[in-house]
């Protein structure tokens, strides 16, 4: 205690660097590995589970594995088999998409990245010219896909694999994002009708599973379309995916609009700005920013519901590789496709979720 | 309650004119017969026990409540559910609140140059310039590129301010601007409240600072239980308060 003095400071105390053992990377280990016993025993069983993991899964994938052969009888190896990819990978990716125009797949695909990257981040050149090229981009993807235009056609009965699930997740990541966002202020309307509609949309479409959807989208569709008109199968799919997580979208959005503090509503009323301006300018921006993580959940759900094409006669990848191991040719290579697979599916949705975190990160610099 | 006609012989810059006012919440029963008017540069400051009604007044004074009775007409318009009445009310009268609602996802130069783009369709570049002229006069120009959460809060509800100039609306409404504030940063506010008062801005404040209403207010009401208690002049409010409800608080917010 020190004693009471009568004056005052008058040299006020220089700030000081923290003590060495709290920063670093000493700092960093002694915080978050070796804080407690406890912590110091779950360290250490860590590292000694993934010392014996690791070598086998690297030995297994790499080291003893073999990638030439014609049939499974051709590997002769402890290890995994990859002998079918050089004789598939067309299939896991195209479908049965004739082999000679696979080349427009890949121009699609290719074209995808300046379609979808100006929305993913700002300070692109050319931002402005490049969002006109997204919005012509559906319509160019589909003609260099079905043909038309004096390219061959390709019935959509054709196509498969990974590109099959890549249309039906994007189609319905872009779509249901607008359609959720709709739905969600649907539900929060002024005016019974939208919001009844609303409300019914959502719980009846969430009540059901993805697979009964589909199952039904057969019957149910043409009842709304006038009776010359026939959807084709893939367009049925994008819809009743659309739905489905739309649904779910909305319930994220409204979240997301619930966070929002009634003041800044009174704000934009305040300063005269009308119902849609003041939802596009001031309370959506937030409520969106605040639902990132639930809406990327709700895309990657929907990417990965993709593979339930299979029970309305689509072969997406995984119905590529269902086919494969039961060949007989590479019969008891389930382990080695299906890791195939997952592949593909986690480098997707892993990449999606490192996106959001991004993208929360720099928005939340902006704030402070 | 003549009074309020002195300073307007004639009606001609009269520009708020509310008439038997009734308003409920539910069933509770928040503003009762109220009626008044405001002259073109008048300042009136409300004051009164928390849940006495002078928020909800004022906020019906630009819609953000709707009253189930009685007229209020805003620079000659009647205020009913037409929408068309509200929007252009609402480009005339600007609002500063307690929790001051700046835009937290918009930088500050952007809170001020929204409405102006957006309801006035004044194009980007004049409403910048616009925007930097009243941040200039609330003092924060440098602050014009940071976002509300890097700003104190008195800094933050002084931006709310040239916010609401940006609009150059004919009234202003404050909702107790300085009781969110910290002790070091009221003076600040009220600093340039009082330069907007003194430029003739007609401004209606609901507020607790006493130095601020005897410095700038024309006519100070007292509200207590949704009525109009008492409206005087500053002068005689302070020194001769008629009603013992106002004598009782000013003895609660002076005594200390």
């Amino acid at each position: 205690m020190n004693s009471p003095s009568n004056e005052a400071i008058t040299q006020y105390k220089e700030a000081r660097p923290p003590p060495i053992a709290s920063v670093g990377i000493i700092g960093w280990l002694r915080h978050n590995l070796f804080s407690s016993v406890s912590n110091t025993i779950l360290t250490l069983v860590s590292i000694y589970l993934l010392s014996i993991a690791i070598p086998a899964i690297v030995d297994w994938v790499i080291l003893s594995s073999q990638i030439s052969g014609d049939t499974r009888f051709d590997c002769k190896v402890e290890g995994a088999c990859w002998a079918w990819i050089d004789q598939r990978l067309g299939q896991f990716l195209f479908g049965f998409y004739p082999a000679s125009e696979r080349w427009r797949v890949v121009i699609a695909f290719i074209l995808l990245f300046p379609a979808l990257i100006p929305w993913l981040t700002h300070g692109i050149p050319g931002q402005r010219y490049l969002r006109w090229f997204s919005v012509a981009y559906p319509v160019i993807a589909t003609i260099l896909l079905a043909g038309g235009f004096g390219l061959q056609e390709v019935p959509t009965d054709k196509f498969g694999g990974f590109m099959l699930n890549l249309i039906v997740g994007l189609s319905g990541i872009v779509l249901s994002l607008p359609v959720g966002i709709v739905l969600a202020l649907g539900r929060q309307s002024k005016l019974p009708l939208i919001r009844w509609f609303s409300i019914g949309f959502i719980e009846a479409v969430r009540g059901v599973p993805l697979i009964t959807l589909l199952f039904v989208s057969n019957i149910l569709l043409p009842i709304f379309l006038p009776p010359d008109v026939t959807l084709d199968s893939i367009i049925r799919v994008i819809i009743m995916v659309t739905a489905f997580a739309s649904a779910y979208m909305a319930e994220v959005i409204r979240g997301g609009l619930q966070a929002i503090p009634s003041g800044q509503y009174e704000a934009a009323d305040a300063m005269g700005l009308n119902y849609w301006k003041s939802m596009r300018l001031i309370i959506l921006p937030q409520a969106l920013r605040v639902s990132i993580p639930g809406i990327v959940n709700t895309f990657i759900g929907l990417f990965k519901d993709t593979t339930l094409v299979i029970v309305i006669g689509l072969f997406d990848i995984l119905g590529i590789a269902n086919a494969m191991v039961s060949n007989p040719d590479w019969l008891g290579l389930s382990t080695e496709t299906y890791v195939f697979v997952a592949a593909f599916f986690f480098a997707v949705c892993f990449s999606m979720s490192r996106y959001s975190m991004w993208l929360e990160r720099r928005l939340a610099r902006q704030r402070h | 309650m003549d009074k309020r006609k002195i300073n307007n012989p004639d009606n001609h810059a009269r520009v708020i004119e509310i008439e038997g006012l009734n308003k409920w919440f539910g069933s509770f029963h928040v503003l009762r017969d109220i009626s008044l008017s405001v002259d073109q540069g008048e300042k009136i400051v409300i004051c009164g026990p928390s849940g006495s009604g002078k928020s909800t007044l004022i906020r019906c004074v630009n819609f953000l409540e709707e009253h189930q009775e009685g007229q209020i007409t805003v620079d000659g318009l009647e205020l009913t559910g037409d929408l068309k009445n509200i929007d252009a009310v609402r480009r005339e009268v600007g609002m500063v609140f307690q929790s001051f609602n700046l835009f937290p996802h918009l930088s500050v130069i952007e809170n001020c140059t929204l409405a102006p783009i957006w309801v006035r369709k004044t194009p980007q570049a004049e409403a910048e310039e616009l925007a930097m002229e009243y941040l200039d006069r609330v003092k924060i120009p440098e602050q014009a590129h940071k976002y509300p959460g890097q700003l104190s809060g008195g800094q933050q509800q002084r931006v709310a301010i040239a916010r609401s100039l940006c609009m150059k609306p004919k009234i202003m409404l404050f909702d107790e601007p300085t009781s969110a504030l910290d002790p070091e940063m009221i003076k600040e506010v009220l600093d340039v409240m009082v330069d907007l008062a003194d430029s003739g801005m007609t401004m209606l404040v609901v507020t607790h600072e006493m130095g601020f209403a005897a410095q700038v207010a024309d006519q100070i009401i007292f509200m207590d239980e949704g009525q109009i208690v008492e409206q005087n002049t500053p002068t005689e409010f302070f020194d001769n308060p008629r009603s013992d409800r106002t004598k009782l608080f000013l003895s609660q917010i002076l005594s200390h």
